[in-house]
């Protein structure tokens, strides 16, 4: 078996894949459901409910305020609380939704059957009509960065797209969410997929899958034997394989171009795996995006596991449900250890983009002493956008934005390796990350004279 | 001696002409500049600091000659020299000038180790900037100081530094210039320049939490809680308050210090007022902590 890869730099951190083979449980409901406004990149939601409203379990309760937002459904039954400000992951507050939980009633004309429905079976369905239920059901990118999945199908008339990728690398440590759904519902993603190329109107799919994951490759391998349309791509291990554009580059082997170049730009879409199962429910089970897979882990978390989730659900709740918190102080982090944000208080909840919970202890968690630069170039060296991470670095240190601005700062997309592989465990993305800000901005500003 | 003598005229005439060259074109090119900005450049400070608005001391000095020439020279303060230096620049240039209020630097948050608890702990890059741009912080106040000091970083004059034991910058009156270096650097906008007033008193809001109160409160207790106490005890109508943070307008306020005894949380506070006149004594240990 060949195994594809992309081309320029990467790095493989430990997998620590403690939760693989744990089957996912179902969540229990929360006391109170938490629904942050802004859960998308793009305009946060505009409420539509009120204070005393009773709400089922998909009911609408804020609609896409813009092109670019997406629209949030209840994903409890039971009576709007408050309409109020709370803390987000970062510790600011963001307006939210909050809904006490009463009983389990669902709203009518969602399917909850586990029947398979197929493509054949609805011919009714027009690429135009998929993407609208799509748009409707407030489905975003399920693998972290939440960006209105709708928006990706349409893509602007100077591209054509010509084949969509699924995204089921999971490079990330610890995280098995995506590994868990494809063992689970392996039929329904296939279908999911089919449903997005009709939609985008192309004829090719793939699924990336990292070799990390025989057992994903052969039974999705298997359901696909007969289907000339899609292929499955087994993929070497590399971290960040899950960035959109590595893993167009691993896959059908070109290079997206430097922003705002995007992937369809070369004729691909990328959705991630938990994207394609929820666009399924959506389209064939009228189910809008209100649940999702995640991940609880950490080394000394007593029972980790994967869980089918509530949004709203409190990260509290679910670290309870896995034994609790080890003892000491212990870093909590939204996402996987490479990427995943830390959250400054356990009331944060879970969103459309939470993939799974990861807790470091004391230990684990800090940093090393900071020495200087050896010039080794390593960070250079495992870049994945081929950029000079330590060069950057410096320039956002002194403050040299214009330089900063042509050294292609913009491309970085934070995936922290250069910062992983430093000798010297150098600060380099988080210079990086304060001086990219910075001239992303000034480009705003200069777009908008 | 004839190869010295060969060497002697031949650098001699090479000088000769590249003296008469320089000579024509310093005359031909010559760029008439006012004497004027000269001088009033010697007067300045030379700090070249910036805090007037201009790149440095010789861009300020022909603004001023410039607006001399217009006959006013209002608005242009050099903050390093003060008073006595817009005096005698103006006396230079033969026009009287109308001289601005002294300003100070002041860190409207008091949110201390003891006063907001710490509820996380940040291990990244310090700096202001960085940790105001990843979170909240390590406390449960998304608006108040982040003590990493990027404005004793910004000063250029040693006035400002931070206090280990609150945590928090404190400024040296008597070295700050009001060039507003650390008003820029700050990026939660805790710093304000404010008029020094009589004798250095002041009265100001030492908070800028925009939170409602109850949640305002839960994360330091000296947080404004926008009750509007003060501002229905202000005789002057310099109290406003917006979006529930209550502020004081400095050129309003007559120093009566009603609003400090009326604060229930302590958020508002006096500066070099005499201590023997204070009647409430969470007050005073306030103004201890502040004073410099």
């Amino acid at each position: 078996m060949k195994l594809f890869t992309f081309r320029i730099g990467g790095v493989h951190p430990q997998e620590h894949k403690l939760t693989a083979d744990i089957p996912t449980k179902e969540a229990a409901l929360p006391k109170a459901a938490v629904f942050p406004l802004g859960q998308h990149i793009g305009a946060p939601a505009r409420p539509v409910v009120k204070r005393g409203d009773k709400v089922k379990v998909g009911t609408l309760i804020a609609e896409a305020n813009g092109f670019v937002s997406a629209p949030i459904y209840s994903s409890v039954s039971g009576t709007v609380a408050k309409i109020d400000t709370s803390i987000d992951a970062t510790g600011y507050r963001q307006p939210v939704i909050i809904i006490n939980v009463e009983g389990d009633e669902w709203e009518e004309g969602i399917d909850r059957s586990s029947e398979l429905e197929n493509m054949e079976a609805h011919p009714e369905l027009t690429a135009e009509e998929i993407i609208e239920r799509i748009k409707i059901a407030g489905i975003t990118g399920m693998g972290g960065a939440s960006f209105p999945t709708f928006i990706k199908l349409c893509p602007p008339p100077t591209a054509k797209a010509e084949c969509i990728i699924v995204n089921a690398v999971e490079c990330e440590p610890y995280i098995t969410a995506d590994y868990r759904l494809m063992m689970e519902h392996a039929a329904e993603i296939l279908v999911g997929l089919k449903l997005l190329m009709k939609a985008a109107k192309v004829e090719k799919g793939y699924i990336g899958i990292e070799e990390n994951k025989p057992k994903a490759i052969e039974l999705l391998t298997e359901l696909t034997v007969e289907d000339s349309q899609i292929t499955i791509v087994p993929l070497a291990m590399k971290y960040p394989q899950g960035g959109e554009k590595q893993l167009v580059d691993a896959v059908i082997g070109r290079q997206v171009p430097a922003p705002p170049a995007i992937p369809v730009n070369v004729g691909a879409i990328v959705q991630n795996v938990g994207t394609v199962f929820a666009v399924y429910q959506a389209v064939m089970k009228h189910k809008p995006l209100f649940e999702r897979y995640t991940t609880v882990t950490g080394e000394h978390i007593k029972q980790p596991g994967n869980f089918l989730v509530r949004m709203g659900t409190p990260f509290k709740d679910l670290i309870a449900a896995c034994g609790g918190l080890p003892d000491g102080d212990n870093k909590v982090l939204a996402g996987g250890p490479m990427m995943g944000k830390s959250v400054i208080s356990l009331e944060v909840p879970v969103t459309k983009g939470t993939n799974s919970i990861t807790v470091l202890t004391d230990a684990d968690a800090h940093r090393k002493p900071i020495e200087p630069c050896i010039r080794c170039g390593k960070c250079v060296e495992v870049c994945p956008m081929g950029l000079e991470p330590y060069l950057l670095a410096t320039l956002s240190a002194f403050k040299h934005y214009e330089r900063l601005e042509q050294e292609d700062v913009v491309s970085c997309i934070s995936c922290g390796s250069c910062q992983f592989t430093c000798p010297s465990h150098r600060p380099i993305l988080d210079n990086i990350l304060q001086g990219k800000g910075v001239v992303m901005s000034r480009i705003k500003a200069r777009n908008q004279k | 001696m004839n190869f010295v003598l060969t060497a002697v005229c031949v650098l001699g005439a090479i000088a000769l002409v590249a003296a008469i060259v320089l000579y024509v074109v310093s005359k031909k090119f010559a760029v008439e500049e006012d004497p004027r900005i000269g001088e009033v450049t010697a007067l300045l400070p030379g700090a070249n600091c910036g805090g007037c608005g201009f790149a440095g001391c010789s861009g300020m000095a022909g603004a001023l000659v410039c607006g001399a020439d217009k006959g006013s020279i209002e608005g242009l303060v050099c903050p390093v020299g003060g008073e006595e230096v817009m005096k005698q620049v103006a006396d230079a240039l033969g026009i009287t000038v109308a001289i601005a209020e002294a300003m100070v630097a002041v860190v409207r948050c008091n949110g201390s180790c003891a006063h907001r608890p710490r509820i996380a702990a940040y291990d990244g890059l310090h700096t202001c900037a960085a940790m105001h741009a990843t979170g909240a912080g390590e406390t449960g106040c998304g608006f108040g100081c982040l003590g990493c000091g990027d404005c004793v970083e910004a000063c250029l004059f040693d006035a400002i530094h931070i206090n280990e034991e609150t945590g928090l910058p404190e400024v040296d009156e008597n070295k700050c210039t009001s060039c507003g270096a650390c008003v820029k650097a700050c990026p939660r906008h805790i710093i304000e320049l404010r008029k020094k007033g009589p004798k250095g008193r002041r009265v100001y809001v030492q908070c800028v939490n925009m939170d409602k109160g109850a949640v305002a409160k839960k994360a330091c207790e000296v947080a404004c809680i926008g009750c509007g106490k003060c501002e229905k005890v202000c005789k002057f109508e310099a109290i406003t308050i917006e979006k529930n943070l209550s502020y004081i307008d400095y050129n309003k306020c007559r120093l009566c210090t009603k609003c400090v005894d009326e604060c229930p949380t302590g958020a508002i506070v006096k500066i070099n007022f005499p201590l023997k006149k204070m009647v409430n004594t969470e007050v005073v240990s306030q103004e201890s902590e502040v004073k410099v």
